[in-house]
């Protein structure tokens, strides 16, 4: 699986970066920037809840 | 064959001199494979800075309901070369166009401006004299930096904002209206016909590319070379240097700085000749505030991003310590917009720091430069 943001969905709520701190920081704007490469698959299920957590529908998931 | 003449040419002076489609030779569908064949035999890639193959964008578009977008915008305040091309080889351009449209089944074409554009009057001239199978409609674009992006001149043809979409779903697929969309440069187009008249065999031996040539130049405007000049042979042919050059922008605004002047250029739209009485970060701050306003503010790493980079270069000419914050910012920047806006502004300031380093330690030292000195 692959994490992503839709940079135009976004909002900057920074909901992401509190739910999955593991592969989502916050750039000094507040915007989420996603660790490059394949979610690991021990967080496979944290990142799912993170992606159905954002209020936007910005930070999605997808199949490799 | 040069695409670009010295005088402009209405339908028979361009039948004269490049010919005339042999559209029998593609009628029906083996003909549509054939043409994309040829279109494939030619090498012909994309003009617009993509550089992509334009066989395989024309497959991937194939329906029978899809619209040809030819895209003359001119977004970068650099270059002029499509302008020119659509003042004086509008016929060229139109070729294309109809010869992209038959490939893919389209049934629809939009040749879009920038509003208000000079070569309004030799497009509306050019179309009246034809009688082409696929009705071909002009529409004008605001003049916005990203608009000439391939998504936002979609999103305006379907909804009338000119703001980019994002990278998904492709044109191809989903495109104006829906439709799937082919949208290619008009130099493309003109290149796509002058391989068609030329046939790809010839076309690949005597191809050419077209770069606008502006700053410490002789005879600053668009020029035509053989395809893949070296930056020394671009600048000759724009009458060569006024005075002893610092640098040279290759690529327009979102470009590169480089003092290489041994690079081959290919597929690049504009280069701009710093000279060496001029500063070239001062310049540089210049172009990022533009780029900045420009920014379609919908993306939070561009519409922050850019105002930021942009003030640090401001406060880099001033003498400020904003050398660190851009080491910092500029690689979170890249790849982060839904278009490549912001990529360009920072792979633009990356190499401004690179080529002019010398003259970022001399405004820091003293909140002047060698320039500013009027030592240069
Ligand atoms: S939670 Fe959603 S909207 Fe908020 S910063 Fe993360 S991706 Fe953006
Ligand atoms: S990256 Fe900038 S210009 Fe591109 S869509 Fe986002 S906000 Fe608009």
């Amino acid at each position: 699986m692959k994490l992503s943001v839709d940079p135009i969905a976004c909002r900057g709520h920074g909901l992401c970066a509190d739910l999955l701190p593991e592969l989502v920081r916050l750039d000094e704007w507040g915007y989420p920037v996603v660790a490059a490469g394949p979610v690991p698959p021990e967080l496979a299920a944290e990142t799912r809840r993170a992606a159905n957590a954002c209020p936007a529908l910005a930070l999605r998931l997808r199949k490799a | 064959m040069s695409i670009l003449p010295p005088h402009r040419l209405d339908l028979a002076g361009h039948r004269r001199r490049n010919g005339v489609v042999p559209w029998v030779a593609y009628h029906g569908d083996d003909g549509r494979d054939r043409l994309v064949e040829a279109v494939e035999a030619a090498g012909l890639r994309g003009r617009g800075g993509g550089g992509f193959p334009t066989a395989v964008k024309l497959r991937a578009a194939r329906s029978r309901r899809s619209i040809v977008v030819a895209n003359g915008c001119e977004g970068d305040p650099l270059s002029r070369k499509d302008a020119a091309l659509l003042a004086l080889s509008p016929h060229l351009v139109v070729d294309g166009l109809q010869l992209a449209a038959h490939a893919i089944g389209a049934t629809e074409t939009v040749l879009c401006v920038d509003t208000g554009s000079p070569v309004l009057p030799s497009v509306t001239a050019a179309l009246a004299e034809r009688d082409d199978r696929v009705p071909v409609r002009i529409a004008e674009i605001p003049r916005r930096y990203v608009a000439s992006e391939e998504s936002a001149l979609v999103h305006f043809l379907t909804s009338g904002d000119a703001r980019p979409l994002g990278k998904e779903p492709r044109p191809a697929e989903r495109g104006v209206r829906g439709r799937p969309t082919l949208v290619d440069n008009v130099e493309t187009l003109a290149q796509l016909a002058s391989a068609v008249l030329l046939g790809p065999h010839h076309y690949r031996a005597a191809r050419t590319d077209l770069v606008t040539v502006t700053g410490a130049v002789r005879t600053p405007g668009v020029v035509e070379l053989p395809a893949g000049p070296s930056l020394t042979a671009v600048l000759a042919a724009a009458g060569g240097e006024t005075e002893p050059l610092q640098a040279v922008l290759v690529g327009g605004y979102g470009g590169t700085w480089t003092t290489d002047l041994r690079l081959g250029l290919s597929g690049i739209p504009a280069v701009y000749a710093l000279p060496a009485s001029a500063c070239g970060l001062e310049y540089t701050a210049k172009v990022l505030a533009f780029l900045a306003a420009e920014s379609a503010r919908q993306c939070g790493p561009c519409m922050f991003g850019l105002p930021s980079i942009a003030a640090d270069f401001a406060e880099l000419v001033r003498g400020g310590p904003a050398v660190h914050r851009l080491a910092h910012r500029l690689p979170l920047l890249t790849g982060r917009g839904a278009c490549a806006h912001p990529d360009g502004a920072a792979r633009l300031a990356a190499s401004a720091l690179r080529t002019f380093g010398a003259d970022v330690t001399t405004h820091q030292a003293g909140g002047r430069c060698r320039v500013l000195e009027g030592v240069a």
